[in-house]
């Protein structure tokens, strides 16, 4: 039964440049962002004060995630939006492109003879180096805007010898730090992934109608968890940069 | 063997989330029939959280998925 299903927990390298493997996932990764740039370039080049249909598409999304970061971080909003609004359409449609035909189920010979099969496509978020890549990126973000916003109060939120009490407190921060870390990751992998085996096993076991209602799901699970990740961002972008109340 | 291992790791890892998620659903309901106008308010925040309450699940899950095909 097992032969049957291919499930893989880490991506298949296709093709190699120089060093660096090229597994399907970066592949579609690839694609997605280009995809993604070429609309982005065309609505922006484009602009007007009597929206086209497409323009209206993307304003739909890029304003409501400004309100979100509105709401949470206030007069920051600004700052924050264009990396957290990137981060929220890349892993949205990254969600997604694991549900389109063809993704998964195309495959193509690698290795030296060709003796062994992996999928062409693989859903980007679906593999743990990108959204650990993600997790850096966002956590990374918050180290340096708590630095540049407050300054040597942030590094007294870590290090701070005035009192045990504070000092062990910091230890605490610091590991939360590296926890944040961990859990964006694997929140993210862990429920695409999860979705992935749930659409391959219940697809093998009734290959008609079952699935379906799996699809729909999948694509709420996508959103939510893309929505997830930007709005616990920004939370925690609002958190490192105002300042401690006493 | 192992496969005892995959079953045990889902099962007693859904139970947490899974009484999460059944209290989150629970109070929400009841703060909507309180106060019905503020439904989609407590909609959103409650999925949110679902989402949160459901990741520990999918860690369970995560863990069971590396035993079972790694």
């Amino acid at each position: 039964m097992s032969s049957a299903l291919h499930i893989s927990i880490a991506a298949e390298p296709l093709f190699n440049i120089g060093p660096l493997a090229v597994t399907n996932s970066l592949f579609t990764s690839w694609l997605l962002v280009l995809g993604l740039s070429i609309v982005a370039i065309h609505v922006g080049r484009n602009l007007k004060k009597i929206p086209s249909y497409l323009q209206i598409l993307v304003e739909i999304p890029v304003s409501g995630i400004y309100d979100l970061a509105n709401n949470i971080t206030g007069t920051r909003a600004k700052v924050f939006f264009p990396f957290v609004f990137t981060a929220f359409i890349y892993i949205i449609f990254a969600n997604w492109a694991g549900l389109i035909p063809g993704v998964g189920t195309i495959f193509v010979k690698i290795g030296e003879h060709g003796a062994e099969k992996a999928p062409l496509f693989r859903a980007p978020t679906a593999d743990i180096n990108t959204t650990l890549a993600l997790a850096l990126l966002s956590v990374g973000l918050v180290q340096y805007y708590g630095l540049k916003t407050l300054k040597m109060e942030y590094v007294k939120k870590f290090f701070n010898f005035k009192n045990p009490i504070l000092t062990f407190v910091g230890i605490l921060e610091l590991v939360s730090e590296v926890s944040k870390i961990i859990s964006f990751a694997f929140r993210l992998f862990g429920n695409i992934f999860a979705g992935e085996v749930l659409l391959v096993v219940t697809s093998f076991l009734v290959p008609f109608l079952v699935p379906a209602p799996f699809y729909g799901l999948e694509l709420f699970v996508g959103f939510i968890q893309a929505l997830v990740f930007s709005m616990l961002t920004l939370v925690f972008l609002n958190l490192a940069t105002t300042h401690a109340e006493h | 063997m192992d496969s005892i291992a995959v079953a045990l790791a889902i099962g007693l890892g859904a139970i947490g989330p899974g009484i999460g998620i059944g209290i989150i659903g629970g109070k929400a309901l009841e703060a909507m029939g309180r106060n019905p106008e503020a439904t989609s308010k407590i909609q959103t925040n409650m999925i949110l959280a679902i989402a949160f309450t459901e990741a520990i699940a999918i860690y369970a899950l995560v863990m069971s998925l590396i035993l079972k095909f790694v």
